[in-house]
């Protein structure tokens, strides 16, 4: 068996950035479907799973391959799929039933332009809003959007720690050209790297309740074969996860899985800020889109305009306090991503009317230039 | 339970009891319905093969006979439709000690989920199939199945089914399964059997249940739940080794039922640990 994490530095692109990331995290299961620009992740976690004691299987579609890992994490391992805006569609229906069996799982998906088969091997982030809503029902959801190959690592880290915490799924939200981006990744050594794992039930069995949540509104999860005899279905369900057809049983459910989230929001959101303590201007941005935005604020502050910027390392659930925070200290917010306006509608809500907001969006397929962001700030400093 | 009036007298336990979640009966089958008689076949194969109960899991699809891992009390998923064959791979390479039972109706199997099928029979997964089949969309209405027979009425074919139904067996036989027999609900023991042989062993098993669905097929078809039983009982031609490919279900005669196919290929969690983690011996 080789070593579980490759300490040491590396000059890997982002996908098997993200594979390393995985397995660090603990990950040992993987059921994948290959799709440009995702792929390398399942190549790379195919032969690295197996040499550390781990499982990967290539499914016969992303349906199979969503499902086939929430069967894994009821095994009681860390799993993980990879995909890209195409197949994250087809997994929404599962995702659905990995949030509401407060399933834990990691789905990476590595954004190319759409709609449908659109730019493969071109990047895009036009999939956020199908990050959060792309499932039926009322759910929230957890998504990280990493600006980089290190971060690929990272995060995937922090994906599989936040999901093990609260039973749900967790998406990152990368691109293509951050997926298929080589630089240096450091890979700490495997002692320093802090990983999570979901809480484990004690005490009789026979009194066990599938979903009774802890203090943090998580429940505590068994795996099969650990005798609690438990029974998971995705029909609305009461805390012994019996399914109830009632208005009631509804509520309470609904109220967890979306309770565990909204309540424990401090603890999950991350954001990064830049050069904003004096900023007239702020640039709301994430993912590959920081990158570009970082050098439209450094540029802008020599030509005399006063930017700075809130890169959002989570996306979902929304930092809405860090957003409405800046409305009130900033006179103008950009947002600069690469689809035609899905998050910048978010910050648009949380500043309410407070300041004017822009959106710098993208058809897809390239980055947004640093010039088309300083450009937004003229416009919005003259106005 | 089944408790006596005279106190005197012991309650008498159904031989069963311990692996039904009995604070969940009644259950939701109409009457006439096969698919507790196919539920029963099941759980007295489980407790047949002597495993302990911890060692086992049940995947369900969605539909009436996806509600069967509802009331089994062991480890138990009712999954999304369509998907409990992917499901139980996921469990099956996650963790090769467990025994994967999968039971669930023909629609969900073979319509919605039959990519999953041929996938899961190619790759021998080492899982054991338990369809309860009953020629239709019970639970949604009464709607055309994969197996609905030409000709049949159903809610979405009035004027009778114009499309050629799969014949189970031979699609699980090209597929690669290594075990088949098809049995009806009436014919218990030998469905009970076939199922706690495929349990017994390793690779992709496949057990068809033929089940009556008085409610939504019989009624269109007039057929009374009895009749769709004599039929099984009076017309059934019991051939043991049978070729899968004569196993189509012809109005002309009444099914064909056996254990038909039982071939030792190794199963793919044996193969990939064999391939990709030899050091594990």
């Amino acid at each position: 068996m080789t070593s579980r994490v490759l300490t040491g530095e590396h000059f890997i692109n982002g996908d098997i950035a993200c594979a390393e990331g995985a397995i660090a995290a603990g990950c040992t299961f993987f059921g994948g479907y290959p799709i440009t620009p995702a792929t390398e992740v399942a190549e790379h976690i195919s032969i690295r799973l197996p040499r550390v004691g781990g499982t990967f299987i290539q499914m016969e579609d992303e349906i199979a391959a969503m499902t086939s890992v929430l069967g894994g994490a009821w095994t009681g391992a860390k799993s993980m799929t990879a995909t890209s805006g195409p197949g994250f569609s087809l997994m929404m229906e599962t995702i659905g039933l990995a949030v509401v069996t407060e399933t834990p799982c990691v789905v990476v998906n590595v954004q190319r332009a759409g709609p449908s088969t659109g730019l493969p091997t071109q990047g895009a982030q036009a999939d956020m809003m199908q990050a959060r809503w792309g499932s039926h029902g009322d759910y929230e959801i957890i998504a990280v959007a990493p600006a980089s190959p290190q971060e690929m690592f990272d995060l995937t880290i922090t994906a599989f720690n936040l999901s093990e915490a609260y039973r749900t799924p967790v998406f990152i939200m990368s691109d293509e050209i951050v997926g298929h981006m080589s630089e240096r990744v450091v890979i700490p050594e495997a002692g320093k790297i802090r990983t999570v794992s979901r809480p484990r039930p004690a005490g009789r069995k026979d009194r066990f309740r599938l979903y009774r949540p802890g203090p943090n509104g998580v429940a505590p999860m068994p795996a099969i074969g650990d005798g609690y005899k438990i029974h998971v279905t995705g029909l609305t369900h009461d805390e012994k996860g019996y399914p109830v057809m009632s208005v009631e049983t509804q509520k309470e459910m609904i109220e967890r899985i979306t309770g565990k989230i909204r309540n424990n929001i401090d603890d999950i959101v991350m954001t990064e800020s830049y050069r904003l303590s004096d900023a007239d201007i702020a640039v709301v941005s994430y993912g590959v889109s920081a990158r570009t935005s970082f050098t439209a604020v450094d540029e802008a502050r020599k030509r005399g305009i006063r930017a700075g910027m809130l890169r959002l390392v989570t996306v979902w659930p929304f930092p809405e306090k860090q957003i409405r925070a800046l409305a009130q200290k900033v006179k103008g917010i950009i947002t600069v991503e690469i689809n035609m306006g899905q998050i910048s509608r978010e910050v648009e809500r949380c500043a309410a009317g407070r300041v004017p907001t822009i959106g710098v969006g993208h058809h897809g397929g390239a980055i947004i230039p640093p010039e088309a962001v300083i450009d937004a700030m003229e416009k919005e400093v003259m106005r | 339970m089944i408790r006596s009036a005279d106190p005197a007298v012991a309650p008498t336990v159904h031989p069963l009891e311990d692996l039904v979640r009995m604070d969940r009966i009644p259950h939701i089958w109409c009457p006439g319905c096969g698919t507790g008689s196919v539920f029963t076949a099941c759980l007295t194969a489980i407790k047949q093969t002597g495993i302990p109960y911890d060692q086992f899991a049940m995947v369900s699809g969605i539909g009436c006979s996806g509600r069967g891992a509802g009331y089994i009390n062991i480890d138990s998923f009712h999954t999304t439709h369509g998907r409990a064959i992917p499901f139980a791979t996921g469990i099956k390479m996650a963790n090769p000690k467990l025994n994967v039972i999968v039971f669930s109706g023909d629609g969900d199997l073979f319509a919605i989920g039959g990519n999953h099928f041929i996938h899961a029979a190619r790759r021998n997964m080492d899982i054991t199939v338990v369809c309860v089949n009953n020629l239709t969309y019970g639970m949604t209405g009464g709607q055309v199945a994969a197996t609905t027979p030409h000709n049949a009425r159903s809610s979405t074919t009035v004027m009778g089914n114009p499309e050629t139904p799969f014949n189970l067996p031979l699609l699980a036989y090209a597929a690669g399964a290594t075990y088949i027999a098809r049995w009806s609900m009436l014919h218990a023991r030998d469905l009970a059997d076939a199922i706690a042989a495929a349990l017994r062993r390793r690779g992709f098993s496949f057990i068809e249940a033929l089940s009556p669905c008085p409610v939504n097929y019989g009624r269109r078809n007039r057929e009374k739940a009895i009749d769709t039983l004599r039929h099984y009982q009076e017309k059934a031609i019991i051939k043991n080794g049978a070729h899968p490919a004569e196993l189509d279900m012809s109005d002309a005669r009444g099914p064909i039922l056996g254990n038909f196919l039982d071939i030792e290929k190794p199963t793919h969690d044996e193969i990939y640990k064999r391939m990709y983690r030899p050091e594990e011996g």
